[in-house]
């Protein structure tokens, strides 16, 4: 028994991994989804086109070269959490979770093809980022510690964000609704010090964005790109790398308990009446 | 594989409900449906709208939590069913645009693999894709994107996916609603070829009566939560008193009876040994629709009598006519039927 059943989920497991490869090659010949990867290079070079030939206060540093790495963090959490919510609203409503629902094993395969799916795509937007990048490059600080760290923050962000992405997914009654938690992320951003150092806000505020993955996605990204004299600028002038992996890990932690109860009960009111009332709602109403 | 299945599976049987319930808040769907299927046996669920028939079907899948009575599927509660009793389940879904993006075999091939674990000896899973292809008549668009596909020919791909694990039982909710008489015709043959080659239980809901007698061994009507009927297309007109209607021409005037007696033999001998000038003898049984409206009509004005099916079906306004004739079915060339109707 144990054994067929073990059998059957590295056979789902494996299905997901094909899944999730066939859906990233789908989405790069769809222009919609390739102009999404391309969001997160534009507002970069955009935001160095403001911050053309200023530099950090106090310094000689560019200040364009500050915001590259929390570019980077905010990329890995903004692929993680708005990407999965977006689609399993969708999923849900066209029918795709059902079809899961009735394969054996079907959610294993979905939830693998998910990950690699959100995983690849959010290394594509990231490599796009090298496009505006290279007219900063020469501040920033590449070694092997560099891509070690950058390694470690992309597998800890997205095993940190992917899950509650999931979960916030499922709340949503309809596809429509996950424009809310774009909202909500944007507001995040404010307060995530990307764009604006967060030891320049209110404390109340800081806490706030402390709170949150953003933030530390971001830490990690500059500990690991910006020179070491950098450091000055954080809270407590510390790279607070030992913190950084403490929150991550403990909302990978939070995500992997919530996520599967999350999902299990939305997938109990998946049905093919539920399906049917989704299609009939989206042909009358047009969404 | 089979190791997990519980040794009292029923070797013959394969769907065995016995008052089944369901209840949305106060409202109560289902009432105390029971009913079983046989291995290989194709049953189908006609019913009105709201009387339950999808509640039911997905009950039996394990999509939907019961309020009461027993059910077992294979062998097994669907609300317990782990995905060894999965792979042995098909379902096919209305698809809308999920998948949009696949190519016909590329979804195939993907949801096949799931299935490579569940091969038994017995059983050898899944569906070869091409084979398969083959069979629902979509080898010629296995390159296209699903959402290219026509109505018609996606609703074949939802058979195709329902049956890519060679499932031993398959639910077919409303399969053919939206088919060309042409994609209709084609969908039939492959139910029957399920059902024949590969000995596989199927259990549909449909409107369409035509299609219910054509394809199932069984009818089960579902009224207001509760089976009303339960029969082949044969006997459940046999059930119901609907009778038969015989329809003769004498001196070049049409005539028309209806018998509400079952059996219209008596009728005919009669009728045929006392007018020698009859011809174009036409003997025709109530339709499927006929006993299908009576039995509807009948559980919903609350178990009238069993007599008057025909006030309900006789689409020629002859339900009005002798309740003599109805009473002996031998009054032959009465007054009454002669009056009764006359036809181009």
């Amino acid at each position: 028994m144990t054994a067929t059943t073990n059998d059957a989920r590295w056979a789902a497991a494996r299905a997901g991994l094909v899944r999730g490869w066939l859906e990233t090659k789908q989405s790069l010949r769809e222009p919609g989804d390739v102009l999404w990867y391309f969001l997160m290079p534009v507002i970069f070079a955009v935001v160095l086109l403001f911050m053309r030939g200023s530099s950090l206060p106090g310094t000689e540093y560019e200040l364009g070269a500050m915001v590259l790495p929390s570019i980077v963090g905010m990329s890995i959490g903004f692929g993680g959490l708005t990407g999965p919510a977006g689609t399993i609203a969708t999923d849900r409503e066209d029918g795709t979770l059902l079809r899961a629902k009735a394969t054996p094993n079907g959610m294993i395969g979905y939830l693998f093809g998910k990950v690699v799916m959100f995983g690849s795509t959010t290394l594509i937007s990231l490599a796009l980022l090298i496009i505006p990048g290279l007219t900063v490059a020469g501040e920033l600080r590449f070694d092997a510690r560099t891509w070690m760290l950058l390694l470690m923050i992309f597998v800890l962000g997205m095993a940190a964000t992917v899950p509650i992405g999931v979960a916030l997914g499922s709340l949503f009654k309809t596809a429509s609704q996950t424009g809310l938690l774009m909202l909500g992320s944007m507001a995040l951003l404010v307060v995530s010090g990307i764009f604006y150092p967060l030891s320049a806000l209110p404390t109340w505020l800081q806490w706030v964005g402390q709170a949150f993955p953003y933030y530390w996605l971001g830490l990690g990204a500059r500990s690991a790109m910006l020179p070491p004299e950098m450091v000055t600028t954080e809270i407590g002038e510390s790279w607070r790398t030992l913190e950084m992996f403490g929150v991550l890990g403990a909302w990978i932690v939070v995500g992997f308990v919530v996520a599967p109860i999350v999902l299990r009960r939305m997938t109990r009111r998946a049905s093919g009446a539920a399906v049917a009332e989704a299609r009939d709602r989206v042909m009358a109403q047009g969404w | 594989m089979t190791d997990s299945q519980p040794s009292q599976e029923p070797a013959d049987v394969a769907i065995d409900v016995r008052d089944l319930r369901m209840r949305y808040g106060t409202k109560d769907v289902l009432t105390g449906v029971s009913f079983t299927a046989r291995r290989g046996e194709v049953l189908a669920l006609l019913g009105p709208n709201g009387a339950g028939k999808s509640t039911t079907i997905e009950i039996l899948e394990g999509f939907r939590t019961r309020s009461a009575g027993q059910v077992a599927v294979l062998g097994q509660d669907p609300a317990h069913g782990d995905e060894a009793w999965r792979a042995r389940l098909g379902v096919v879904l209305q698809s809308w645009r999920d998948h949009g993006r696949w190519k016909v075999r590329e979804l195939l091939d993907y949801l096949a693999r799931f299935y490579v674990p569940f091969s038994t000896p017995e059983v050898e899973r899944p569906w070869k894709v091409d084979e398969l292809l083959n069979a629902v008549g979509l080898t010629e668009h296995a390159n296209q994107k699903v959402k290219a596909l026509s109505g018609g020919q996606r609703r074949r791909l939802d058979v195709a996916i329902g049956i890519v694990g060679r499932p031993e039982l398959v639910f077919l909710d409303e399969p053919t609603a939206g088919f060309d008489p042409h994609a209709r015709r084609e969908f039939h043959d492959l139910v029957h070829r399920l059902s024949d080659f590969e000995n596989t239980t199927i259990l549909l809901t449909t409107h369409d009566l035509d299609e219910a007698e054509k394809l199932a061994d069984r009818i089960l009507i579902l009224d207001q939560g509760t089976i009303v009927a339960n029969g082949s297309a044969d006997e459940l007109a046999r059930q119901m008193a609907t009778g038969a209607e015989v329809r003769w021409t004498a001196d070049g005037r049409r005539h028309v009876h209806a018998a509400e007696q079952n059996d219209p033999t008596p009728f005919v001998r009669d009728l045929l040994a006392t007018d020698a000038g009859i011809t174009e003898l036409e003997v025709r049984r109530a339709s499927l629709e006929d006993t299908y409206m009576a039995l509807v009509q009948r559980a919903e004005t609350g178990q009238g009598a069993t007599g008057n099916g025909a006030d309900g079906s006789a689409p020629d306004g002859s339900g009005q006519d002798e309740p003599d004739a109805g009473g002996t079915g031998n009054g032959v060339t009465s007054k009454d039927d002669e009056a009764q109707e006359v036809r181009s």
